[in-house]
């Protein structure tokens, strides 16, 4: 179980919170400039990267907010958004 | 004198004069405080103990620990729990426990026709046999035949809990790595967590005869135990295991019969910033032919039983090998006066000082030579002896016991589940821990490190870096100076080269014997992971922890490649089983799924209600019962009291938020599929809400209460979601919005007072505002006095009748409750449950996002398009419903229908099929999505989503049931009032 960094309420048990995905996908301001492929991409397809991944996280069972976090989806390394591991 | 048959008179860790009476298999036995089951069972000549699981050949204890893969008993009596290890249960007064895998007992047992008739059941037996027909027809008799123990009939009562805790160091082990790591960490000041399976600190010190700083290793590890139980900075968890280790280092630890002895089972989840991995090491047996006869056991278990339970193993012992450590079983046990034949060593090169040390304790050595096949059935009788290099003849040893030991297997399975890899060895031959990939260091044994004098070394620097990374200073431990033990200088050897064809087994648990994994091989299963599927090699309650390296090994050997390349199959959690009461902790019963409940709902319980589970872990009214109603004739009466007089409803589990902001009216027009530009104050909106993808998410009302301040509703069980998508909506895509979403749905209390007399009885219970539509009409909701208390009171409706919704403080409830039945009386108010309101919203066609929307369903299915304003720039949901509609194609549409038996209730989720294709291969068109027996048109309807269905109107269409298949008309979606003139009335 990994220990989350909130922004708010500090480190919490992976289990208090829900994922929300790659962080990079971001509504289209206007959806309707995408053509259906270009819109089934936004909304099925993810990068699916290996490695280090900026991800979006909801403190569901806190504090309800949500913030992005840095997580090797490897090795569950996570450093909180911008504060980034010197080694990667 | 000794009560015990095979118990020595004096020496050991037991108490003599704490007798302990229990039964095994209904048999009385009396063993000692300080006692396992398997150690008194087999202090009172108890041989067999178990049948195994395929063959059910009679077996014996050959381990002490979890890593016991026979000894598996049923413990009886009001904890009744099946496969516990007899290695691993302390004897108590009164225990009383059976057999497993055998009937009618363990000497005599009707299964073992299976050992007899072996050659028809091979390896992969069940996937190459089991194909052919419906798995049903014979599941049951394998289902019998399969299994270990029993699962107790009746519930069991234990008091079990769980609890967090967090450390600075986790040491895993109290042998003597642990215990000196624990020492050193806890002398630093570091918050110390030092967790042990045994009853008693010290692991291996317990049953070693060795010697540390001149006192006995069992006093060493007494006193260094009470030196660091007088460290305050130290915890320590006795007769505990840690079970798993999981990411960011949490650990999860099974702590059985705590100190405080209501609590059965304690389960921990340990966040440690570093942990210590000091598990040791179990031994692997030579695999030979018979080698799982009664009597014949691992070399270091012997030598526990004997020194540590003072358990005569047998009148005349044989021990065999591949390494060093057997010689050590080997004097101990002819020092405890027992008749050591002979040692036979597959080894050519025996080290000389071990050759005289054995002389010197009279055991001849037989070197070069290996045990080829154990006799006697039921127990060891002889076993026979060949000569590895040479063509010395098959020469046959009386013995009634046999120790084997075909090296070590260190404990590696915390270090794998923390992510890392093990990585073999080839001087050690085993696997030992790769490189860490948490903070975590492994430690003595568990590393490769089987010498005292090495173990203890490894503690303490262990200890000493953690301390160390911790950023604690190390007081200086000194170093404990054991008396000398041997090196291991193993010489591997998989499997014993013999012309016999008894089985020889590899995993005793499962039954796998060497020749299944030949099998496996030679049949391409040749992947560790494969092989283990396929033989099951590796698996049941034990994963193999004696067998593992064994079957990599033999693998290896029929691949002619070496371990590494074979590599093991993965370590998951749990190390050893785990009860579900643990897994449970409290939440059980009640607490299982907590409730909610509204201010009502002790009335509806003393009214007799019949209650439910509802959306959002509420428990509603489901009908109410009258004298000998059953469920049609209550909810029959409740929708007709609806359409002809009045009903009144608990509607207090909706979904209630309340928005405010002065972007409200721009956010509602993006979440919904209609616009709400041109809401005045006090009127409300009926919305869909969609997701991203165009399916239904949600429906409900929505009123304007003041200029930026809005009430909207929500589905009950759709509550949780449509906070959830408000909430990722205005913080990740607009957060330039100005709305605050706020949670209203326990803030107040809502009663629904609906059918043609609604109006009068609100008038009887007082209120001070005009009812007439005039004034406040339907869609509208006004502040208002209602039987005293203030109120919203709203005019919406999903029964299809006049309806007025009272919303009140909570606390207010059920006073206003009770009012509106007291005013009610004379009108023939009837409250009515939830299965009366689905039938009133079947009835009325009203589409439920999670009963008609299943995930496909676009507004336009639904026959909701009057919702949707696709001039609107965006909203929710509409860039995909634009595509929807341009690739058009074939949809699900919802309709009615009209059965043609009009008294039979359409089963939930029938198939739909064109008439005409009835038979072979029907052309599935839809299904059943809501039923019931419509009490106002005395007829079954239901409703559907059904292939171009609305163009299907007029049709008959054949409906596949579970056990009947019927046909039905199909109509438009709307059985009563179509034009809705009775709720605008």
């Amino acid at each position: 179980m990994m220990l989350i960094p909130c922004p708010w309420c500090g480190s919490r048990n992976e289990d208090e919170f829900a994922w929300g995905g790659e962080a990079c996908r971001v509504r289209p301001d206007d959806p309707f400039v995408l053509d259906d492929i270009q819109w089934a991409d936004y909304m099925y397809n993810n990068r699916n990267e290996k490695g280090w991944v900026l991800e979006r996280w909801c403190h569901t069972k806190g504090c309800n907010q949500w913030f992005e976090i840095r997580r090797n989806n490897v090795t569950h390394e996570i450093t909180p958004h911008g504060i980034e591991d010197a080694d990667h | 004198m000794t009560p015990n048959l095979n118990r020595r008179s004096a020496g050991g860790s037991i108490d003599r004069d704490r007798v302990i009476r229990f039964e095994f298999n209904g048999k009385p036995y009396r063993g000692y405080a300080g006692d396992t089951l398997a150690s008194a069972l087999l202090a009172n000549g108890v041989r067999v103990v178990a049948r195994s699981f395929k063959y059910h050949r009679p077996r014996g204890v050959i381990g002490t620990g979890f890593e016991e893969p026979n000894a598996l008993v049923q413990v009886l009596g009001k904890d009744e729990e099946p496969n516990v290890q007899a290695t691993c249960l302390p004897l108590s007064e009164g225990l009383s426990a059976k057999s497993q895998n055998c009937w009618p007992g363990p000497e005599f047992d009707l299964g073992g026709i299976n050992d007899r008739i072996s050659r028809l059941i091979p390896a992969g037996f069940y996937y190459k046999t089991f194909m052919w027909r419906p798995w049903n027809s014979y599941a049951q008799v394998i289902r019998k035949a399969a299994g270990l123990g029993e699962i107790p009939k009746v519930r069991e009562n234990g008091h079990y809990e769980k609890r967090f805790h967090h450390c600075d160091v986790l040491i895993v082990g109290a042998g003597p790595s642990g215990l000196i790591a624990g020492l050193v960490a806890g002398q630093s000041g570091a918050r110390v967590l030092l967790v042990d399976d045994q009853c008693h600190p010290g692991g291996r010190l317990l049953s070693e005869m060795a010697e540390v700083d001149g006192q006995s290793a069992l006093q060493w590890s007494q006193t260094t135990t009470e030196e660091i139980d007088s460290l305050p900075n130290v915890r320590r968890l006795a007769n505990s295991t840690v079970i798993g280790y999981y990411d960011h280092n949490m650990l999860t630890v099974i702590e059985r019969d705590p100190v405080q002895s209501w609590v059965r089972e304690r389960f921990w989840r340990v966040r440690a910033k570093r942990v210590i991995i000091a598990t040791g090491a179990v031994e692997r047996p030579l695999v030979f032919p018979n080698n799982d006869r009664p009597g014949t056991m691992l070399a270091s278990a012997a030598r526990v039983y004997s020194n540590r339970f003072a358990v005569e193993l047998g009148r005349c012992i044989v021990v065999t090998t591949n390494n060093n450590s057997a010689y050590e079983t080997a004097f101990d046990l002819v020092r405890m006066e027992q008749n050591v034949q002979a040692i036979i060593d597959t080894r050519e090169t025996i080290d000389d000082q071990l050759l005289k040390k054995s002389r010197d304790h009279g055991i001849d050595v037989l070197p070069s030579s290996a045990v080829s096949n154990v006799h006697g059935r039921s127990g060891v009788r002889s076993v026979d002896v060949v000569s590895l290099s040479g063509s010395a003849p098959v020469k046959r040893l009386e013995c009634d016991v046999v120790c084997y030991s075909g090296g070590w297997n260190p404990l590696v399975h915390l270090h794998s589940h923390s992510g890392a890899k093990p990585v073999y060895n080839k001087s050690l031959a085993c696997f030992v821990p790769g490189q860490p990939v948490q903070p975590a260091l492994c430690a003595g044994a568990t590393r490769g490190v089987f010498g005292l004098q090495g173990c203890l070394e490894d503690g303490l620097e262990a200890g000493r870096a953690t301390v160390e990374a911790l950023g604690l200073r190390s007081t200086s431990v000194p170093l404990p100076k054991p008396s000398d033990s041997l090196p291991i200088q193993i010489e591997p050897i998989w499997e014993i080269p013999t012309a016999s064809r008894a089985k020889a087994f590899v995993d005793f648990q499962n039954d796998v014997t060497s020749a299944d994994l030949r099998l496996a091989v030679r049949e391409n299963y040749a992947s560790i992971e494969h092989a283990k599927r396929y033989t099951t090699a590796g698996m049941a309650t034990d994963q193999g922890k004696i067998g593992n390296t064994n079957v990599i090994g033999l693998i290896a050997d029929q691949l002619s490649v070496d371990l590494e390349t074979v590599g093991t199959t993965t370590y998951r959690p749990p190390y050893s089983p785990v009860s579900f009461g643990a897994i449970a902790g409290s939440h059980d019963g009640p607490l299982l799924l907590p409730l909610r409940t509204t201010p009502i709902t002790q009335w509806h319980i003393d009214a007799g209600a019949s209650m439910n589970e509802a959306g959002s872990n509420f428990r509603r009214p489901f009908f109410y019962p009258r004298g000998d109603e059953n469920m049609a004739s209550a909810v029959k009466r409740e929708a007709l009291a609806v359409r002809e007089k009045v009903g009144i409803y608990d509607g207090t589990p909706l979904g209630k938020f309340e928005l405010h902001g002065l972007d409200v009216t721009k956010f509602l027009n993006l979440i919904y599929t209609n616009t709400w530009d041109n809401l005045s104050i006090g009127e409300g909106r009926f919305g869909l809400m969609l997701r991203e993808d165009g399916r239904l998410l949600d429906d409900g009302v929505t009123f304007r209460l003041d200029r930026n301040h809005y009430l909207l509703s929500s589905g009950s069980g759709t509550a949780e979601v449509v906070y959830a998508h408000m909430n990722r909506l205005l913080q990740v895509v607009w957060p330039e919005l100005n709305v605050y979403v706020t949670t209203v749905t326990s803030q107040w209390a809502n009663i629904c007072v609906c059918g043609p007399s609604a109006r009068q009885v609100l008038v009887s219970a007082g209120i001070d505002i005009d009812l007439e539509s005039g004034s406040f009409p339907f869609m509208s909701i006004r502040e208002a006095r209602v039987a005293g208390y203030h109120a919203r009171v709203a005019r919406v409706s999903y029964t299809g009748e006049l309806s007025f919704e009272v919303n009140v403080c909570r606390r207010e409830g059920l006073a206003v409750w009770q009012a509106l039945m007291n005013a009610g009386a004379e009108y023939g108010i009837t409250p009515v449950g939830s299965e009366t309101s689905a039938v009133l919203r079947i009835e009325k066609g009203y589409v439920s996002a999670g009963t008609e929307g299943d995930g496909i369903t676009n507004p336009f299915d639904a026959g909701m398009g009057w919702v949707v304003n696709m001039k609107k720039p965006d909203f929710i949901g509409k860039r995909s419903l634009v595509r929807d509609r341009s690739v058009g194609g074939t949809r699900q549409e919802v309709v009615g229908l009209l059965p043609n038996d009009e008294a039979f209730v359409l089963v939930e989720g029938s198939a739909i099929i064109e008439p005409s294709s009835e038979g072979a291969s029907p052309n599935y068109l839809g299904h059943v999505t809501a039923s019931c027996f419509s009490p106002n048109l005395d007829r079954s309807i239901s409703l559907a989503l059904l292939k171009n269905g609305r163009s299907r109107q007029g049709d008959t269409v054949t409906v596949s049931g579970l056990d009947r298949t019927t046909r039905a008309l199909v109509v438009p979606p709307v059985f009563v009032d179509a034009k809705g003139d009775r709720m605008r009335n």
